[in-house]
């Protein structure tokens, strides 16, 4: 673990009380989150709130499976987030692909193409699992334990090649006709 | 001296639009959740969103959009800092309602500026957005303000305040149909619903702040909240009276308070509906209320 200096713990104490998440309802995980945001359970109490932007975004959810199609929308999505950055991901399907885990058009797992700082295991994971993974990613946080977006610039070169591994090789012409 | 004192009047008036208008803000959220029966954020918030976005790493999208993001701020600190915030003015004798119409659209203009900038469609949606929906609002409401200058023979927003603590009542009893005309037009210069089409997450992405991240984010919320805050002062000063600097607090959490229950209840306007409703209702009540100051029948 690398030494912080006083102003990222400060920062860091920050980044935990307020964290503004972009949701990528790929999966079923999807409808766990509304009951998580409204008056049961009410997630705002811990500053969080949905971002309609990556740019904003300061968590990532992942939401259950993803297709290779839908990775590359998420890898997009993720590498437009402004540092520090977190991933979360949503049940069983990010951790070894679940129910599609012999899929041909699925990904197995989650963490060799981002850089995964915490799941929640289940299929699907309840709103009190959701809300206990939160407040463990800001304890994390606040630790500076959460370090994916390090991790992700570090080890560039092989999340680089799952990726390709998985999407082939993409030569992109424009955002909508690759 | 003088320098220093209006040096030390200007720090206070920024100092209290920052620490007010994000406490407020704060404040306002909690209300929000309270009605949809939710416990709601703490009240500071909105400090912690701000100093938040602050300690992140963003992108710049060209210079344009650096200015943009300055231009905006720097605008409305500089209109800001002529609102007079009850008996505290920065500037006296300077804060007349036509400077601060005038400066206001340097912020405005720089987010339009900087937010096209970026080249996102969805940002060049929530400017035309932002902009069509001034062409709303801005028609009755500065319909009314001009009326109200008539009848006072003045654009100095002091000297309107003094009449009023003079004649010992205040403008939204005098003027009442000038007052519901001046709320609706808040309700859309606040950006809330049923005007929030500029915005709309769920719609266009947030529009204007789509390609914001990090401090750019930071400093376009500061505009906003000061934005805020120059809005609901000026509505204080003209129709409730000013009053000392903590009544126009007082004053101002009210109407503020009011603005966030109208809006947590409220469904959005399409855009073309909010202009629509701005140029029949808002507009009709503003001329009525004209002709009534026109002909001297003031209560």
């Amino acid at each position: 673990m690398d030494e912080r200096s006083v102003w990222e713990k400060i920062a860091d104490q920050l980044r935990s009380r307020s964290m503004w998440m972009l949701h990528y309802c790929t999966g079923c995980g999807a409808v766990e989150l509304p009951p998580s945001m409204t008056s049961r359970f009410d997630m705002e109490r811990l500053g969080m709130g949905p971002m309609a932007t990556p740019r904003q975004a300061d968590i990532l959810l992942i939401t259950g499976y993803l297709s290779v199609k839908t990775l590359r929308r998420v890898i997009y999505t993720y590498e437009k987030m402004a540092d520090p950055k977190y991933v979360i991901g949503f049940g069983s399907c990010t951790i070894n692909g679940g129910i599609y885990f012999d899929s041909y058009s699925t990904i197995n797992r989650l963490d060799y193409y981002l850089p995964v700082d915490l799941y929640i295991a289940g299929c699907m994971p309840r709103p009190e699992a959701i809300l206990n993974a939160f407040n463990t990613l800001m304890e994390m946080i606040r630790k500076g334990e959460a370090n994916g977006w390090k991790r992700y610039k570090e080890n560039y070169e092989w999340y680089k090649q799952n990726q390709l591994r998985s999407l082939g090789e993409v030569i992109v012409h424009d955002e909508f006709h690759e | 001296m003088t320098g220093l004192a209006t040096a030390g009047r200007v720090a206070g008036v920024l100092f209290t639009a920052f620490f007010f208008g994000l406490t407020f803000e704060g404040i306002g959220r909690k209300i929000t959740a309270r009605i949809q029966k939710r416990y709601g954020p703490p009240w500071y918030q909105n400090f912690i969103d701000v100093f938040k976005t602050l300690t992140k790493h963003g992108w710049t999208h060209g210079w344009i959009f650096d200015f943009g993001v300055l231009m905006a701020l720097g605008g409305v600190i500089a209109t800001l800092s002529f609102v007079p915030l009850g008996n505290l003015v920065a500037f006296p004798g300077l804060d007349n309602f036509f400077v601060i119409a005038y400066l206001f659209t340097v912020g405005a203009l720089g987010m339009a500026m900087g937010m096209v900038g970026t080249g996102n469609p969805w940002a060049s949606i929530g400017v035309a957005r932002a902009l069509t929906l001034m062409l709303g609002y801005e028609v009755p409401y500065l319909i009314v303000i001009t009326t109200l200058l008539f009848y006072y023979k003045t654009g100095n927003i002091s000297s309107i305040i003094e009449a009023q603590a003079q004649a010992g009542e205040w403008n939204i009893v005098k003027f009442p149909i000038g007052a519901l005309v001046a709320l609706i037009s808040l309700q859309g210069m606040l950006g809330k619903e049923p005007f929030e089409a500029p915005i709309a997450p769920a719609e266009i992405a947030s529009g204007p702040m789509v390609e914001l991240s990090a401090k750019y984010m930071g400093l376009l919320m500061l505009m906003n909240t000061f934005m805020e805050f120059i809005e609901i002062s000026l509505f204080v000063d003209f129709f409730l009276g000013g009053g000392t600097f903590f009544v126009f607090l007082l004053k101002y959490f009210i109407v503020w308070t009011f603005a966030v229950m109208v809006s947590a209840v409220l469904p959005r306007f399409r855009i073309e509906q909010a202009v629509a409703f701005y140029w029949t209702v808002p507009i009709l009540l503003a001329f009525l209320q004209a002709f009534f100051v026109v002909n001297g029948w003031v209560f």
